[in-house]
């Protein structure tokens, strides 16, 4: 990003100077020194328990009862187990079409939030808040929406006259697993359309202008110039949001706790249904650890592409 | 959806827009009013069950959208009959402290990135970014144990220690950005001048960097007073919880919902966030894209 003028800074401190202050000083141990909280912190906290869940997944421990080795037993497992199958069905299929309507939403929100129009910014405030509010507190509205007795979606379908019972928005499902997608759009579009939208600010008006006057289409004009000078910031948001709703918990956990019949299941919520509340440690251990292959290539993803962007 | 895009298309292009006000109408207003209706009102929702006397939230003749009998007792039941003011307070202690570690941590690990050329910097600066797309909830099960052999569990620093897991490689990298577009100029005339290194960090460089330490804590703070796996599995005992998870696990009982007191405790937890983003919402969004753009 930015050049370094000048490499380190050509000044020697008086020898009169203490040993700890000669560290310091100096850019090789002070460099560590700085380092070394948050590195430890994180060495500690995710490095240690990361190793850790690969040991449990490899064993069988439930709670209180430390367990022996048994290899891959709790893997195969859960490749061989119904619930699990569908489990990780339901996370791809979650990951995949939320973020596609994220996407789109998004970019619609910031195209629309990049016009100049009275209160915007108040404007701007109130579309970001879905993704301010905590998502365990803002699910609960939506549980309030979709109620099967009390339900506002199916009081005003009711009261036109569209339906004649209740819509069971979270007792069926195919209907609970859309419900959850749908409140995931809602709680993660936000982001899409912020980021999107500093992204657009950057782009000179200038290039509009040339296009236009080339007689280029409003359609045009957003493919051939919007598109590709918003693309390092589309790419990084959306690999972003598949990590974060891949391995997404509370919006299911408050929705449904992966019911009708563990129908909504995520790796998640599963895995803290079976190694949390069942006390099956190793196997929910395992579970979460599905997620690893893929946490990790996108991550490689993530990485190779910023290295890309920057030319280093 | 795919028409929303193209219609907003239409109209895309400050300066060149030809668009008649009746045309600005179907292209730009609606779409946007459509946006705001539909992300504004489960919270006007949360409001209106929460201000409902019960005999009007469970009435199903009344029109539903507006409160005819407003009442508080929804909130006075949170105070009186649940431990919600410990929530709030627990949540509160638990973000700040949590906040204040990881600020300070991502001060000094952000400027080292960012200035100091040390052996093992490129590896560790990767290794940051990397935890910070670790997701909690790939750890989750193991971190239980670890908060247990350090005898941790059910207590507000198994909360206080771990959310720096999340908050510090965000922090980092976010000042780190902030250290880089700072002159080093600044700081060698310092060091010419006979100042130390420390000294010229805390005199010349934090004061500078001062927008990107605000818009880092505040999105902290958001990020720590949201969290609810970590609080879900190590706090057990009702008077330990925090805010998001009391409300969402104490509120509820098997199949009792007290839903005035339950869009109550949703919307008032939901208060302090709002409040200060409110108050920092540039800052917010500068960090916003900054963490996710820059990385």
């Amino acid at each position: 990003m930015s050049t370094r003028v000048t490499q380190g800074v050509a000044v020697r401190r008086p020898a009169s100077t203490g040993r700890l202050n000669d560290l310091l000083e100096r850019e090789g141990s002070l460099g560590l020194i700085l380092m070394a909280p948050a590195v430890i912190i994180l060495a500690v906290f995710i490095a240690y328990p990361f190793l850790l869940g690969i040991w449990y997944s490899l064993v069988n421990a439930r709670i209180g009862v430390p367990g022996t080795f048994v290899g891959l037993d709790n893997f195969i497992a859960n490749a061989q187990n119904g619930i699990f199958q569908q489990t990780l069905k339901n996370t791809f299929v979650y990951t995949a079409i939320t973020t596609v309507f994220k996407l789109v939403l998004g970019m619609a929100l910031a195209l629309l939030m990049n016009q100049h129009f009275r209160f915007k910014n108040l404007a701007r405030a109130g579309l970001l808040l879905p993704w301010i509010i905590p998502t365990a507190l803002s699910t609960l509205a939506w549980l309030w929406i979709f109620d099967s007795t009390y339900g506002i979606i199916s009081w005003v379908l009711k009261n036109a006259g569209l339906i004649q019972r209740n819509i069971p928005f979270l007792g069926d499902p195919t209907l609970a697993m859309g419900s959850v997608i749908a409140v995931n759009i809602w709680r993660g579009t936000p982001f899409f359309a912020i980021s999107l939208l500093a992204g657009l600010q950057t782009i000179s008006q200038d290039l509009y202008e040339a296009a236009a006057i080339d007689g280029a289409t409003a359609w045009q004009r957003f493919v051939h110039v919007t598109l590709p000078l918003i693309m390092p910031v589309l790419t990084i948001v959306t690999l972003f949001s598949i990590i974060w709703t891949f391995a997404d918990f509370q919006l299911v956990y408050v929705l449904t706790r992966g019911g009708p019949t563990n129908s909504t299941h995520l790796l998640a919520t599963l895995a803290y249904q079976i190694g949390m509340t069942a006390g099956e440690l190793s196997v929910g251990a395992a579970i979460s650890l599905w997620m690893f292959p893929f946490m990790a290539a996108l991550v490689v993803a993530v990485l190779w592409y910023q290295r890309r962007e920057q030319g280093l | 959806m795919s028409a929303d895009a193209q219609v907003v298309v239409q109209s895309h292009g400050v300066g060149l827009d030809r668009s008649s006000p009746i045309k600005r109408i179907f292209t730009f207003w609606t779409p946007l009013l459509a946006f705001i209706v539909i992300t504004l009102f489960p919270f006007y929702w949360m409001l209106v069950a929460s201000l409902k006397p019960n005999r009007e939230l469970y009435n199903l003749r009344t029109f539903p959208f507006w409160v005819f009998d407003p009442t508080l007792d929804h909130y006075r039941y949170l105070f009186t009959n649940t431990l919600y003011a410990t929530w709030l307070l627990n949540t509160l202690i638990i973000s700040i402290a949590s906040t204040a570690i990881s600020l300070l941590f991502g001060i000094l690990a952000g400027y080292a990135l960012a200035r100091l050329r040390f052996w093992g910097a490129g590896v560790l600066g990767v290794a940051i970014f990397v935890s910070y797309l670790v997701p909690q909830t790939l750890l989750f099960i193991p971190m239980f144990d670890v908060i247990k052999t350090l005898n941790l569990g059910d207590t507000r620093w198994a909360l206080i220690l771990t959310y720096p897991t999340f908050l510090i490689p965000f922090c980092t990298a976010l000042l780190m950005g902030y250290f880089k577009s700072i002159p080093r100029e600044l700081e060698e005339s310092a060091l010419i001048d006979g100042s130390s290194r420390l000294r010229a960090i805390v005199e010349i460089v934090l004061p500078l960097a001062m927008p990107g330490i605000l818009s880092a804590g505040i999105f902290a703070f958001t990020l720590s007073w949201n969290e609810f796996i970590y609080a879900l599995v190590f706090i057990t005992t009702t008077p330990m919880k925090t805010l998001p998870v009391g409300v969402v696990n104490e509120l509820i009982r098997g199949d009792v919902f007290f839903w005035g007191s339950l869009m109550a405790g949703a919307l008032l937890g939901s208060v302090p966030v709002a409040l200060i983003y409110s108050f920092f919402v540039e800052y917010y969004v500068a960090g916003l894209t900054a963490g996710a753009v820059k990385g």
